[in-house]
């Protein structure tokens, strides 16, 4: 019988909660790694025991961990992230130039084909890479050649936090960096391109139009279509049909189009789901109701999911890396909050039920399937 | 024979409980202390001084014998009882919160 494994990075620790096919019993193991951030944590998807960890903190810096058993045990990797050549300006908040300084990894992609293999988003953004499970990480520097000395942080940090990999083409990878944009590259990595045709920014951005400066919050895609992506902007929800070349708008009739993850149905590369928070600066949901909205369309027409979730005085955040589908026949959807909360839905949405409540403000949630 | 006492987090992170005990064989210096620390521990590595530069975290401070030595030079000799094993050499997350 099928099982699910999701992986919660919070605050305060990592935290594994586990199921049968059913998802109605959690057991729940943590805190991991107590008193640290935990970014992200990801496992391969050609060896789900393989679990990389993102492991941080103001004090100690940058800890990488792996997992060769799912999670039980870890094992300490190489955290030496060092930019590549000569390390170069991007623009700082005063508007003059500042050299790349590393801070954290925000996100870790495992290879689709080898769990030796991950790329590593960090802070200050730029794209890193092992070949040998972690121990040791080279940049791909090409990629602040897309106008990097033009990116500037937003108040959340210059974060590369998304990465998507394109399984029918090994040599393309799509990352997204806050308040930078999104970008592509067809040949590994070698050279890269802005791909904001489209993306609008009337009150963030002098030139609403530039090439980059959008803050991108989360980009996904279903893997059956990856030529098809769907991306939540800092504001206004948007969609492109040619891998990123041009973008539209598909906010519709959305309460707001603020918000930070996205993401897609397991198996209905049409239906996807957001969580709509009331504004960059109110970092709450609107009216104080937790609402997961979907679409079936592929956009413009969203619908609210509010069935077992709090639907007063409810104000809790739900970050950009905090949701994840598993890819059970009835595809369960999963999202965490800044208030500690994991909500699970086994039935795409229509009802929730949280499986813990009381964590530390949750970063992210990675959800495995397992046979 | 030298005694470090290193953070808790950094305790757990490293598999130590209580001191870490260091035998140096030239100088005892804070960089020959931390040098022979990341040696033992290589997990340690950079999560008290900079990969590179090798410059304290900026919220990470020694203290040894009541004094504060997170801004002396890293190649003073570090005091006689820390050398001779007397006293620890501590390093200590700073202090946050309010």
């Amino acid at each position: 019988m099928s099982s699910v494994r999701v992986l919660v990075g919070t605050k305060k620790g990592a935290f594994v909660l586990t199921s049968d096919g059913k998802r109605q019993l959690w057991d729940v193991s943590g805190p991991h790694f107590a008193g640290w951030e935990i970014y992200h944590m990801k496992g391969s998807p050609v060896d789900p025991n393989r679990i990389y960890a993102s492991q941080t903190s103001g004090w100690f810096g940058q800890v990488v961990q792996r997992s060769q058993d799912g999670g039980q045990t870890w094992e300490t990797m190489g955290n030496k992230f060092l930019y590549e050549g000569e390390v170069g300006n991007h623009l700082f908040y005063d508007g003059k130039p500042r050299p790349w300084e590393f801070k954290r990894v925000w996100h870790f992609e495992p290879s689709l084909t080898d769990p030796d293999t991950v790329y590593a988003g960090i802070e200050d953004a730029a794209l890193f890479k092992t070949t040998d499970g972690g121990q040791n990480w080279e940049e791909l520097p090409a990629l602040r050649s897309a106008k990097g000395e033009l990116w500037q942080p937003g108040a959340g940090g210059m974060c590369l936090h998304t990465i998507l990999l394109d399984r029918t083409r090994p040599e393309r990878i799509y990352t997204a960096i806050s308040a930078a944009g999104a970008f592509r590259t067809d040949n590994g990595g070698q050279s890269w391109k802005p791909i904001t045709q489209g993306l609008k920014s009337l009150y963030e951005l002098p030139d609403p139009n530039a090439e980059v400066g959008h803050c991108v919050h989360r980009i996904a895609m279903h893997p059956s279509r990856p030529d098809v992506l769907f991306m939540q902007k800092h504001w206004d929800v948007m969609r492109s049909d040619d891998a990123g070349d041009s973008w539209h708008e598909v906010s519709g009739n959305l309460p707001t189009d603020f918000g930070f993850p996205i993401d897609v149905h397991a198996h209905e590369p049409e239906t996807i789901y957001v969580v709509p928070i009331k504004s960059d600066s109110e970092h709450y949901p609107p009216e104080g109701k937790l609402r997961v909205y979907r679409s079936k369309t592929g956009g413009n027409e969203w619908e609210p999911l509010t069935k077992g979730l709090p639907q007063s005085d409810c104000y809790v955040n739900v970050l950009r890396d905090a949701m994840a589908v598993d890819r059970l026949d009835s595809c369960g959807v999963y999202f965490g909050t800044t208030g500690g909360q994991v909500y699970a839905s086994t039935d795409s949405g229509d009802t929730w039920s949280p499986i813990v409540r009381d964590l530390p403000g949750v970063l992210s949630v990675e959800v495995q399937t397992l046979a | 024979m030298i005694r470090v006492v290193i953070p808790v987090h950094l305790r757990t992170l490293a598999k130590v409980s209580g001191e870490v005990r260091l035998d140096l064989p030239g100088p005892v210096t804070q960089r020959s202390v931390l040098d022979a620390l990341e040696l033992q521990y290589p997990m340690l590595e950079g999560t008290i001084r900079d990969h590179v530069t090798k410059k304290r975290r900026a919220f990470i401070r020694f203290f040894a014998c009541q004094e504060d030595l997170s801004n002396t030079s890293p190649d003073d000799p570090l005091p006689e009882a820390v050398v001779n094993g007397t006293e620890p050499y501590l390093i200590v997350g700073a202090m946050a919160g309010g």
